[in-house]
């Protein structure tokens, strides 16, 4: 479905942030890109949805490709309208229009009737329940767990093919993380909506992915399926936190620089 | 002070600052939609009023003038489809300051287009209502014993009514329109905008398209009241403490600071020269007509830097 090929990105002419990411996710999948801060999860999304262009950054190798077609250099907008809808990191509301017109304008390039829109408004609030009950508030005074609801349920009136979640999970509890996720899985096997999820928080990630990509530097590390990622003992420690238990640890023994060091080779 | 002519000054004042409610709102559409404050606006304006005049007047067309209009106000929007295709978008990205700046620039290059094309002559503007015949209105209050009768002309109550209408369409096509939703969307984030879909480029068209047309209306109902010459692109500049008054980014602050200013211009009318100051001073007040909307503007903006209704920025922490 998206066939991402070797693609590198340069922001302003100058700085190399991607250095040939390939990826791909197939129908109905939910696909995990993991890695810490800086690694270029943000501006692989980016460069699929092509909001890219607004920050001065270009694709000027390899390619992205989504349904047999190459999206090249189109407007995000146009993206957004092929299928592939990007939800922005931190929640990017309206913040002055109601919860329900944040909704609506996610269906608006639609051109849908307003009783079509109205279904999927109950299609969303059916996700949502919280939402349905604050649905002529402010947006913008809402907490951070039921904005997180509005932006995912945003996206989802575009009936899209294919969404791109960026850290759904920043700044959020930890039983509303579980809570969003469980949502997204949901979205992923009712919607049959595939999914390409950004996370930090590998734990959560890997349990509702089918495959995983892990990033470093601007590279893909390291790829499998998600199960099988999160038996790995570099995943296990640099991500997941988890070391025996009981156990002394010396600092030679972790070695840390050396393995990282080769992923990257 | 002559009490009994307060109530014929305030209402004549707020009647005339229905045009510039009206105008101001073609403003803060602009800037609301893309943050450019459109220092364009009075030659918009004074465009659209010109092809009215050229479109009806005997030395142009010679067209009725519902039909003159109707011809005007498609100059108009294409005048603003022309202006967001052609300088600003090629514009896009740049630092605001530049864009803002050469908004001013091309205020000036539409002048000079307005005086090469039409010349300097004043021109009489076809009067839509009956001079000769006002509306008198008695109010249920006495002063000395006399009842109090306000004095309204018909044109001035039209062109309020119409300036009214026009405001409370285009806030009905913003609050329940789709694109009105979308360029609502667009005003708070382009980002986001384009991220769900909505094409941002159209919108600003959109928004320049829609602040010509409402620029020509303001400049038609100025213009049968005072007629028509090159000034009136300077009248319009009354409109830009209106703005600033009410908030750049709000809708009901527009026509709120249009209305007062209206206001505060009939009221400086009142001072006789038995003004408790003298009659030097209240001389002075009654002259102060064109600079008194800078004076509450200056004074307002220094209590409320963001205008009387600025939008308020929701953070939360």
């Amino acid at each position: 479905m998206l066939k991402i090929n070797n693609i590198e990105v340069i922001y302003s002419d100058v700085v190399l942030v991607l250095r040939g990411i390939s990826l791909e996710v197939n129908q109905g999948q939910i696909v995990a890109l993991l890695g810490a801060n800086g690694a270029g999860k943000t501006t692989t999304l980016k460069a699929i949805s092509g909001l890219l262009l607004r920050e001065d950054g270009a694709v000027t190798r390899g390619g992205i490709e989504f349904e047999g077609q190459m999206l090249g250099s189109m407007q995000p907008e146009e993206i957004t309208r092929s299928g592939i809808v990007q939800v922005l990191e931190g929640r990017r509301l309206f913040r002055h229009l109601s919860v329900e017109e944040n909704l609506i304008t996610g269906a608006l390039f639609r051109n849908a009737s307003n009783r079509v829109i109205k279904q999927d408004l109950e299609e969303v609030y059916d996700y949502f329940p919280p939402l349905r009950e604050y649905r002529h508030r402010t947006s913008g005074y809402l907490s951070g767990g039921e904005q997180q609801m509005v932006v995912i349920g945003r996206a989802l009136m575009a009936k899209p093919k294919l969404m791109l979640l960026d850290e759904p999970s920043v700044g959020l509890a930890p039983l509303l993380v579980q809570n969003i996720f469980e949502i997204i899985q949901r979205i992923n096997q009712e919607a049959g909506v595939a999914i390409l999820l950004v996370e930090q928080n590998a734990n959560v990630a890997l349990q509702i992915a089918e495959t995983a990509y892990v990033m470093e530097t601007g590279r893909i590390v390291m790829d499998g399926p998600s199960d099988q990622l999160a038996e790995n003992a570099d995943i296990k420690e640099f991500y997941l936190g988890l070391t025996q238990v009981g156990e002394r640890k010396s600092y030679r023994d972790v070695k840390h620089y050396k393995r990282r060091k080769r992923w990257l080779g | 002070m002559n009490w009994q002519l307060l109530p014929q000054f305030a209402i004549t004042g707020i009647l005339n600052g229905g045009p510039v409610a009206l105008i101001a709102l073609g403003i803060v559409l602009i800037f609301k939609s893309s943050e450019i404050f459109n220092f364009a606006h009075g030659q918009m304006l004074l465009i659209g009023t010109m092809s009215t005049w050229w479109f009806a007047a005997e030395e142009g067309m010679g067209l009725p003038l519902w039909l003159a209009v109707i011809c005007a106000m498609g100059v108009s929007v294409l005048l603003g489809l022309l202006i967001e295709r052609v300088t600003l978008r090629p514009m896009t990205g740049q630092p605001l300051l530049s864009i803002i700046l050469m908004t001013l620039a091309l205020g000036q290059v539409l002048q000079g287009l307005t005086i090469l094309t039409f010349g300097t002559t004043q021109r009489n503007f076809p009067v839509f209502f009956s001079i000769t015949d006002p509306y008198k209105l008695s109010l249920p209050f006495q002063y000395n014993g006399n009842p109090i009768v306000v004095i309204l002309r018909q044109n001035l109550v039209w062109t309020f009514v119409i300036a009214i209408i026009c405001v409370v369409v285009l806030w009905l096509f913003f609050q329940f329109t789709h694109t009105g939703l979308s360029m609502r969307a667009t005003a708070e984030d382009h980002e986001t905008a384009q991220s769900v879909g909505i094409r941002i480029n159209r919108v600003f068209g959109i928004s320049w398209a829609i602040a010509g047309l409402i620029a020509t209306i303001g400049g038609i109902l100025i213009a049968t009241a005072s007629g028509l010459d090159l000034s009136l692109s300077i009248v319009a500049l009354i409109a830009f403490p209106a703005v600033l008054l009410g908030g750049l980014e709000s809708i009901p602050g527009a026509v709120i600071g249009g209305l007062l200013i209206g206001l505060v211009q009939g009221l400086v009318a009142l001072p006789t020269n038995d003004f408790f100051l003298g009659p030097a001073v209240a001389q002075a007040i009654r002259n102060s007509t064109e600079i008194v909307p800078y004076i509450i503007l200056l004074i307002v903006l220094v209590i409320r830097p963001d205008g009387l209704f600025g939008q308020k920025r929701i953070e939360r922490i």
